[in-house]
């Protein structure tokens, strides 16, 4: 069983129909109980940084996803659903993150660039560091290198350390589009959006043990 | 690379397609979730709903079908027409809406556009535009400096008396995070994109604008990205009627040497 954390913050029929398209059986929930009887998390989320904190917070939701990611649970954060797994955002300066990864989320400052960020954009599979010379992410299995998906954001994750950096994508810099860390994962675009390319990795996601 | 997109667009009214597609043997070209599942098959990159419904009561449904068109494809989509207020978009967007496009309502209550970025974030809201040139100088052609848009609202139907630029500025420093640009002039034409108006709005703004009003011809998208600062180009008769398919717009767009992602 696969928990899609509800918290009020955007779209999760997507999420929940392309992951049952692989066959998962999923929990969209709010419940801290029922989240952590699944086997799998998904954090989606569309909105902003200090209302989803905020929201996580009163439902009680905070302290379950620290521990259950601790327990390396499978976890996959969707767009804002992986900016929260960091420690900040400009987005909202007040306000803390999850603090799981080491890192800021910050706004795309480029005056040339149109900002939000939005459309179809590449992503390129990092390689470089022994980790990922020796080890793949298994979201990115059987993807090929820059596949197109589907991106709709103003702010992007700044990790601390590049190791978590399983993919980057150029947009005025190379960002990290995708961060792994053990069993967890985050995307800044939306593979529940982006036909083909982004079932494979909700389908990975899906198969992972 | 960041690609430009393509982008069709269906009219629904009481929740079914209208000026429908014609071509290829769909089981029921007015159901909105078989012609969405048909563009998602050909790749478009995204898709835009206007519901044109007149009862509000009638809108109700639209949320409804939203869910349903989210259930079955799995690309991005925004949903515009009558939108009022915040509950309309929360409900429409956690419908699986990507975006909402408000044009109407953003003109009568300003500070809508403003509310909603805060709420929502700004990359979900589109400020929709419906722009008309004013003619100042009557049989003579104006130069493209000294034209002038006036924005319509309801449709199309009512005179603001807002200059478009001005507008369009106005939009993006509220929190807008796309402008859908409509030129009134154009739609229906066949004879391209309004060049001058797309260029002047997205000189004035530095948000994505999306092209729309005016595709009759392969050369239109080109002349579109090759000259404006256009993120998207928006059609919907074109692929309605089997013109063209996205692939071959897309095609031809690549081989002029316009990014896109075929």
């Amino acid at each position: 069983m696969i928990a899609i954390i509800d918290y009020g913050m955007g779209n999760i029929h997507s999420v929940k129909k392309a992951l049952e398209l692989y066959g998962a059986k999923t929990k969209v929930s709010s419940n801290p109980q029922e989240i952590s009887a699944c086997q799998k998390i998904v954090l989606p989320g569309v909105g902003a940084f200090g209302d989803a904190m905020r929201e996580l917070e009163k439902q009680g939701l905070v302290s379950l996803i620290r521990e259950e990611v601790k327990n390396k649970k499978p976890f996959l954060g969707i767009c804002l659903g992986m900016q929260l797994l960091f420690e900040k955002s400009e987005e909202a300066k007040n306000c803390k993150g999850l603090g799981i990864i080491k890192g800021d989320v910050k706004r795309f400052s480029d005056l040339n660039l149109k900002v939000p960020h939005m459309g179809w954009n590449q992503i390129k599979q990092r390689t470089e560091d022994r980790r990922l010379k020796t080890e793949r992410c298994s979201l990115l299995k059987g993807m090929a290198d820059n596949a197109f998906v589907y991106f709709c954001h103003s702010y992007y994750p700044e990790p601390e350390n590049k190791n978590v950096v399983a993919a980057t994508t150029e947009y005025g810099i190379d960002f990290a589009s995708v961060v792994w860390q053990d069993n967890l994962y985050g995307v800044q675009f939306h593979p529940e959006k982006s036909q083909g390319v982004g079932l494979k990795m909700l389908e990975n996601f899906v198969n992972l043990c | 690379m960041l690609t430009k997109r393509i982008i069709p667009c269906l009219d629904i009214q009481d929740g079914r397609v209208v000026k429908g597609v014609k071509f290829l043997g769909l089981k029921d070209a007015g159901d909105p979730v078989e012609v969405a599942k048909l563009y998602d098959a050909q790749a478009a990159d995204e898709l835009v709903f206007l519901d044109i419904t007149a009862s509000v009561q009638k809108r109700k449904t639209l949320v409804e079908l939203v869910e349903k068109i989210a259930k079955n494809i799995f690309m991005p989509f925004t949903v515009g027409g009558g939108i009022a207020d915040l509950t309309d978009i929360r409900n429409l967007l956690n419908a699986g809406a990507e975006k909402v496009s408000i044009n109407t309502q953003a003109v009568k209550f300003p500070e809508l556009i403003s509310d909603a970025a805060k709420k929502f974030g700004s990359q979900c809201i589109v400020l929709a535009i419906d722009a008309k040139l004013v003619q100042k100088t009557e049989g003579r052609r104006q130069k493209t400096e000294d034209k002038k848009w006036e924005v319509y609202i309801n449709g199309g139907r009512t005179p603001t008396g807002l200059d478009a630029l001005e507008w369009a500025s106005k939009g993006a420093e509220s929190g807008a995070g796309e402008i859908l640009l409509t030129s009134m002039d154009y739609d229906g034409t066949k004879d391209g994109y309004d060049l001058d108006l797309t260029n002047m709005i997205c000189k004035a703004v530095s948000i994505p604008v999306i092209a729309s009003g005016g595709a009759g011809k392969l050369e239109h998208f080109y002349d579109c990205f090759a000259n404006t600062g256009a993120d998207a180009a928006l059609a919907a008769s074109l692929f309605h009627y089997g013109v063209y398919t996205i692939k071959q717009v897309k095609k031809y767009l690549k081989e002029k040497g316009i990014p896109v992602r075929l």
